[in-house]
C-alpha cells in the first residue's frame, strides 16, 4: 500500500545541532502513527517539517507516492494534512461553531456567513465525534469546555476540511486522566473513519493505547520502529528506557 | 473515597447523567446578555425620566428633539467603535477626525466644489487617518491608546491650524437637494437620524452576519490563532480603524449641516458620548467580545441623559457628572452580570 506520507532520509539542522537526522518514516492511510521521544528527541522539528513549517535540509518528502518540492504550510493544507499544534489555535471567547470555521468560514459571494450551515456541521461533527457532555451545543463559548473537549473541538476542524492526515502534537499532556481518555476516544473515532493520525506523545500509555504502529525517536534518528500489538505498554517503556540509554543502536 | 470527594471537581469533567442542554431561550439570553443588560439599563432610565418629568418625557417633541441632537453622531462613530474595541485596540482619535473631516467638508465646498463630492472627500480624508492610525498600530507595533490620543491632538492642532480658527458658514446649502438629502426632515425623522440608522442596521449586519465581524472577534481573542488559521490578522485590524475613520468622516459632514455652520470645536464633544455609548452598550476593553446592538443602545442611552437631567430641573453642569457616573455604573453593572454567567 502505498503510504499517505513519507519522509525519506530528512534531516534538519539549526545551525550545526542536528534536530533530525536522516529520518525514514511513512504514516499508512487509516493508521494511527505514535511518534514517542524523550524532551529534545525531534519531535516538535518533525511535526514542523510535516506541517509545512519547517522545510528539510536534506531529504524528500512524499505525499501520496509522489514527491513534494517547496514544502510550505499551505500545501501541506491542499495535500489534506492538518496539524493541530500544542496551543490548539482556539478562540476561547467565540462559540464552538466559529471556532471550526475560523478564518475559513462558509458565506455567501458578498462574505456573509451562512450561521445556519456551519451551525448544522458544528453539530454533525461534535456528534459524530461524540462529544459526551450534554450541556455542549455548537453555541457554547470554548472557554467552557474542558481540556480534552478543546483538543476534540481542534480535531473536529481538522475532520470538517477533509484532513486524511490529522497530526497532533502532544495533545493529552496537561490534561487529567478523564480528559485525555477523551481525546484518545476522538483519535480512534477520527481513525475509524479512515482519517490517519499522527499522535506525538511522550506519555507512554497513551501512546501505546491509542496506536497502530509505533515510532521512537531519539535524538533526531528513528530508534524503532514496531506494530503496536507486537509489544505491551511494559515492554515499550523497557524499550524506551533503553533507546534513551543509547543501546538500541549503539 | 473521601479523598476524592472533597476535592473539587472541575465542572464540566463529570456531565451527569440526564443533564440536558439549557434551554434555548436561556442559550439566547447568555449570547445576548451585554446587549440586554444595556437594554435593561436604558428603559430603567427613561421610565425614572418620565416619573420624574412626565410633561416633558411623555411627549413625543423631546424624542424628536434628542433625535436632531447629538445622538445620530454618537451612533455613526460609537458602532464602528466597537470593532476596534473587539479587535482588541482603542481609538480615541474619532473627535478630531469628524473635525478634520468637517473642515475638509467645508473648505471644498466654500472653495466650490460639489456638495456630494466634497462629502465623498470628507469620508475619504476619514478613511485615510484611520488607515495611518491602522498601519501604525499594527505594522510599527505602537500601542492604540498613545497612537490615537497623538493623532487627536495632531489632527485638532491641524484643523486650527488649516481653517485660522475661523468658522465657516454653509449658508449656501439652504433649498438644495444636497439639503433635502442630509439635512431635512424624512417625513418626520431627521434625515441625520435617519442615515445613522441605516449606518447602524449596515453596522450590525457587519457584526454579526459577516466574516469581517467573525475575523475581528477572533483577532481580538487569540490573534495567534486567527493568524494560524489564515486570518489576515494586521489587514483586518487595519480596517477597523478604516472603518471608525470613514464614519468620522460621515459623522463630520453631519456636523458640518446639523448647524449649517463649520465650528473648528466641531466633533470635540463627541469623545465621552461616543465612549460612554459603547462602554453602556456593554463592549469590554479586552477584545475578542462586544455588541453593536449594545453599542445602539448605549447611544441612545447617553442621547437622553442630558436631555433627561435638564428637563428634570438641574442645570446643565450636572451632565458630567452624570455622564460619568451612568459610565461606571454600567462598567460594574456588566462586570457582574458576566461574572454570574460565567460561574452559573
Amino acid at each position: 500500500m502505498t503510504p499517505l506520507l513519507e519522509l525519506r532520509n530528512v534531516s534538519k539542522h539549526f545551525g550545526h545541532a542536528y534536530a533530525l537526522e536522516g529520518v525514514n518514516m511513512s504514516i499508512r492511510p487509516g493508521e494511527v502513527l505514535s511518534l514517542l521521544g524523550d524532551n529534545g528527541a525531534g519531535k516538535s522539528t518533525l511535526v514542523k517539517v510535516v506541517a509545512g513549517v519547517h522545510q528539510p535540509d536534506e531529504g524528500e518528502v512524499y505525499v501520496r507516492g509522489e514527491r513534494v518540492s517547496h514544502w510550505n504550510p499551505a500545501k501541506a493544507r491542499e495535500q489534506r494534512i492538518e496539524t493541530v499544534f500544542q496551543d490548539k489555535a482556539l478562540a476561547a471567547q467565540q462559540p464552538v461553531t466559529s471556532n471550526v470555521f475560523l478564518g475559513r468560514e462558509i458565506t455567501n459571494r458578498f462574505g456573509f456567513v451562512k450561521h445556519r450551515a456551519q451551525r448544522q456541521e458544528a453539530d454533525r461533527l461534535m456528534r459524530g465525534m461524540r462529544f459526551t457532555s450534554k450541556v455542549l451545543s455548537p453555541d457554547s463559548p470554548v472557554q467552557h469546555l474542558s481540556g480534552g473537549e478543546r483538543e476534540g473541538v481542534a480535531i473536529a476542524r481538522a475532520v470538517h476540511f477533509n484532513a486524511d492526515l490529522i497530526v497532533l502534537d502532544e495533545p493529552t499532556t496537561a490534561l487529567s486522566l478523564r480528559q485525555a481518555q477523551e481525546v484518545l476516544d476522538f483519535v480512534r473515532r477520527v481513525r475509524d473513519d479512515g482519517t490517519s493520525v499522527l499522535f506525538i506523545s511522550h506519555n507512554m500509555f497513551h501512546a501505546h493505547e491509542v496506536a497502530d504502529r509505533i515510532v521512537i525517536l531519539d535524538r533526531g534518528r528513528v530508534g524503532m520502529e514496531a506494530d503496536q500489538a507486537t509489544m505491551s505498554a511494559t515492554e515499550l517503556i523497557e524499550l524506551m528506557q533503553s533507546t534513551a540509554r543509547g543501546d538500541a543502536h549503539a | 473515597m473521601a479523598l476524592q470527594a472533597s476535592q473539587p471537581t472541575e465542572r464540566q469533567e463529570v456531565p451527569e447523567e440526564g443533564a440536558s442542554s439549557p434551554p434555548r431561550w436561556r442559550v439566547q439570553v447568555d449570547r445576548h446578555r451585554a446587549f440586554l443588560s444595556s437594554l435593561v439599563f436604558f428603559v430603567v432610565m427613561l421610565l425614572a425620566f418620565m416619573i420624574t418629568s412626565p410633561a416633558v418625557f411623555l411627549s413625543t417633541g423631546i424624542y424628536l428633539s434628542v433625535f436632531a441632537s447629538s445622538l445620530p453622531l454618537v451612533l455613526i462613530v460609537a458602532v464602528p467603535l466597537v470593532f476596534v474595541f473587539v479587535s482588541g485596540e482603542i481609538d480615541v482619535s474619532f473627535p478630531s477626525v469628524v473635525g478634520i473631516a468637517a473642515y475638509a467638508f467645508a473648505a471644498s465646498y466654500a472653495q466650490g466644489l460639489d456638495p456630494f463630492a466634497a462629502t465623498l472627500f470628507a469620508i475619504v480624508v476619514g478613511a485615510f487617518v484611520g488607515f495611518i492610525n491602522g498601519c501604525i498600530v499594527t505594522y510599527v507595533g505602537l500601542p492604540s491608546l498613545v497612537v490615537t490620543l497623538g493623532m487627536l491632538f495632531l489632527l485638532r492642532g491641524l484643523v486650527q491650524v488649516l481653517s485660522d480658527g475661523e468658522a465657516t458658514s454653509l449658508i449656501g446649502l439652504h433649498d438644495t437637494l444636497f439639503e433635502q438629502i442630509f439635512m431635512a426632515k424624512w417625513a418626520w425623522l431627521p434625515a441625520p437620524m435617519a442615515w445613522a440608522t441605516l449606518l447602524a442596521v449596515l453596522g450590525l449586519a457587519l457584526f454579526s452576519a459577516h466574516k469581517f465581524g467573525a475575523h475581528v472577534r477572533a483577532i481580538g481573542d487569540n490573534s495567534a490563532a486567527a493568524n494560524q488559521m489564515g486570518i489576515k490578522v494586521r489587514r483586518t485590524r487595519v480596517l477597523a480603524f478604516v472603518y471608525v475613520g470613514a464614519a468620522g468622516g460621515v459623522a463630520g459632514v453631519l456636523a458640518v449641516t446639523i448647524n449649517s455652520t463649520f465650528y473648528p470645536t466641531t466633533g470635540d464633544g463627541l469623545l465621552l458620548l461616543v465612549l460612554a455609548a459603547v462602554f453602556v452598550g456593554g463592549t469590554p476593553v479586552w477584545g475578542g467580545t462586544g455588541t453593536v446592538a449594545g453599542a445602539i443602545v448605549g447611544a441612545a442611552t447617553v442621547g437622553f441623559i442630558e436631555t433627561g437631567i435638564i428637563s428634570a430641573g438641574l442645570t446643565g453642569n450636572y451632565t458630567q457628572l452624570f455622564y460619568g457616573l451612568v459610565i461606571l455604573l454600567s462598567l460594574v453593572g456588566h462586570r457582574i452580570s458576566n461574572k454570574s454567567a460565567l460561574t452559573r
